[in-house]
């Protein structure tokens, strides 16, 4: 499914946090948003799954306007990861899984064979089949994620929006839940804070940078130094070791002259580098 | 189609497997409840100070039920005329006041929320005191009901009105908007409290602001039975959109549901249902605040499974309340409210001691 954010504008409270970002994920593209955080990842993210309209310009799904749509047919293909504290009853993995069939359902359906399909097959492919009768609220955060990515699954969508899908994982599971994502081939657009992590499972790599987007293409092109640099504020060795992407970061250097700290050595690499130039 | 987590981390199987403790399958539950409330109906009908055997109790209720007339018998009309419609009038509302405190609890996601706590009781009670205090019989017995009515679908008007936001409501203005509502309402009843003379006033006042049965007759109870039981139909369709709710406003939008217009739809409902109920039974608390989460406790919260039982449980849980509070000080009688709150309140903490009340564990 392809998705295209067509010059959409945000204000929250006056202050604009969204301008005129375009963005175009084509169909079963992994595309990553980064940016620092207050960029608007999370708000464009939100107009994409209809939790905030946005004041101008439009989201739109294989070319249909998506906040034109019901609600329940937008849910239908899109499904959300989003950062979220359950605060709710408590509801077991497997009623929050079953909850993922919503969209399908109108008032009066019951939970047929296929929605039961759809359900424990997300179960099962997020490992959560032993925790199906435990209720969310005694799972550990990172197995909450899981729940809520198997709750996506099982609407199974044709774009997913993760909004820091790895938050609260250790690293086996933010690699896991990004693997699985990839694997599914449909579209995906997640706002994620690893550019080691984007770089290695995106497609493509979409910069926001205060609100406007600032670069979108391949993670090699997209995240090179001078780029972090502006729009990180830190300073970057970008290494490519057979085929994938490591990003080595550093604060920018704010020591006094003469006196690097030790765990910053930019001053004293450039003395040294000048020290060899004069002899 | 084949990576899955599982393959990679193979999770605790020793703190994964411990499965919910069932009491009993869900439809086995149902069913005891039901026959629970049919067989305490009978009981509850033949206890009082004139007692009736349940057989009796049967056989007169066969009889009228079945088409036949009244009797010249004593207990035949006690029972037919007096205490029938009034156990059937308490099942109703608690029922009714059972349901809107799950509804409500859901919409503004608080376990701690009742119907009351958005105005509502408030609002009758106004409507209720300015019938008692000014003596206006417009609509003859049907006057005070009416008026109760009308008080708290207006404080419910103005709750919700007050609490929009950009044609949105949101749970936490909803609440504090109707706390504040309701402290505007009950001043309202305490200044005409204050100001009347007539003792017998204050009486009843007292009176309907604890809440009773005492009214019940065959003419207060259909209008409260229809609209019981058209609410617990319409919430029942809906009890999936209801659960989406309660994971917030995020979530419903995920789901593709319109969660602004869902709330709307189901404070209407909520406000329908409780204001005919408060309106023949006066202001009965703690039921709409404490069934919902026994109901949590028996089969979980997913709404399609607990309304039902909610319903049952309150209905069975009014039902004896109003039994102890004809029975304890017989042949005078206690208000309900008391009861409910004398013998409501030790159980509920009992249970949550027994059981464990989870609710909010989750919230960390």
């Amino acid at each position: 499914m392809r998705l295209d954010i067509d010059a959409v504008s945000v204000a929250l409270g006056g202050r604009p946090v969204l301008h005129e970002v375009d963005l175009t994920v084509h169909p079963g593209q992994f595309t990553a948003l980064v940016g620092p955080n207050g960029s608007g990842k999370s708000t464009l993210l939100r107009a994409v799954y209809r939790a905030r309209r946005p004041d101008a310009g439009a989201v739109r799904l294989d070319g249909r306007d998506l906040w034109a749509m019901p609600a329940a047919e937008a849910a239908r293909h899109t499904g959300v990861l989003m950062q979220e504290q359950h605060t709710g009853f408590e509801f077991t993995v497997a009623e929050t899984v079953a909850l993922g069939r919503t969209p399908h359902l109108g008032l009066f359906d019951r939970f047929t064979r296929a929605d039961r399909a759809a359900v424990d097959e997300a179960v099962e492919r997020t490992g959560l089949t032993p925790y199906r009768d435990r209720r969310v609220g005694e799972l550990s955060g990172g197995e909450r994620q899981r729940v809520l990515l198997a709750r996506a699954l099982a609407q199974q969508p044709r774009l997913l929006v993760l909004d820091e899908p790895t938050n609260h994982l250790d690293i086996r599971h933010q690699l896991d839940i990004l693997e699985l994502v990839r694997d599914l081939g449909i579209t995906v657009l997640a706002a994620l804070h690893s550019l080691d992590l984007a770089a290695c499972y995106a497609d493509t790599v979409a910069v926001l940078r205060a609100g406007r987007l600032v670069g979108h293409g391949r993670p090699e092109e997209v995240l090179t130094p001078t780029a972090i640099a502006e729009v990180f504020d830190v300073d970057a060795t970008v290494h490519h070791d057979g085929g994938a992407t490591r990003f080595a970061l550093r604060p920018r250097c704010v020591c006094p002259e003469q006196l690097c700290h030790w765990s910053c050595r930019t001053r004293r690499a450039a003395a040294l580098t000048e020290t060899t130039d004069v002899r | 189609m084949t990576t899955t987590i599982d393959e990679l981390a193979a999770p605790d199987a020793s703190r994964a497997r411990r499965p919910r403790a069932a009491v009993l399958p869900y439809p086995a539950l149902l069913a005891v409840l039901a026959a629970a409330l049919a067989g305490s109906t009978l009981l509850a009908t033949g206890v009082g100070p004139v007692g009736v055997p349940a057989d009796e109790v049967a056989r007169i209720l066969a009889h009228h039920l079945t088409g036949g007339g009244d009797t010249a018998a004593t207990s035949d009309l006690i029972i037919w005329r007096i205490r029938f419609p009034r156990v059937l009038l308490g099942a109703v509302v608690g029922a009714g006041l059972a349901l809107a405190g799950a509804v409500v609890q859901g919409v503004v996601r608080n376990p701690v929320a009742d119907p009351y706590l958005l105005g509502l009781s408030h609002g009758a009670s106004v409507g209720a005191v300015l019938v008692l205090t000014t003596g206006a019989a417009a609509l003859g017995a049907l006057t005070l009901p009416v008026a109760a009515f009308a008080g708290a679908a207006a404080a419910m008007a103005v709750v919700l009105v007050m609490a929009r936001h950009r044609g949105r409501l949101l749970p936490v203005r909803l609440i504090l908007v109707g706390v504040a509502i309701g402290h505007l309402f009950a001043g309202v009843t305490s200044f005409a409290l204050a100001r009347t003379d007539s003792s017998a006033a204050q009486q009843q006042i007292i009176f309907w602001l604890l809440g009773g049965l005492s009214g019940a007759q065959w003419a207060t109870l259909p209008v409260p039975a229809a609209v019981v039981a058209g609410g617990v139909a319409l919430l029942l369709v809906r009890a999936r959109r209801l659960n989406a709710l309660v994971l917030g406003e995020e979530a419903g939008a995920a789901l593709g549901v319109n969660t602004s217009r869902l709330r709307w739809y189901l404070l209407i409902l909520t406000t329908l249902v409780t204001g005919t109920v408060v309106a023949v039974s006066g202001g009965i608390g703690f039921v709409g605040l404490i069934v919902p989460h026994l109901a949590r406790m028996l089969v979980g919260a997913d709404h399609r499974r607990m309304l039902p039982v909610t319903a049952l449980l309150g209905a069975l849980f009014l039902l004896w309340a109003d039994v102890a509070a004809r029975m304890l000080i017989s042949p005078a009688e206690l208000p309900i409210g008391i009861l409910t709150a004398f013998l409501g309140v030790p159980f509920f903490l009992l249970v949550m001691r027994a059981r464990g009340l989870a609710t909010q564990e989750s919230a960390s």
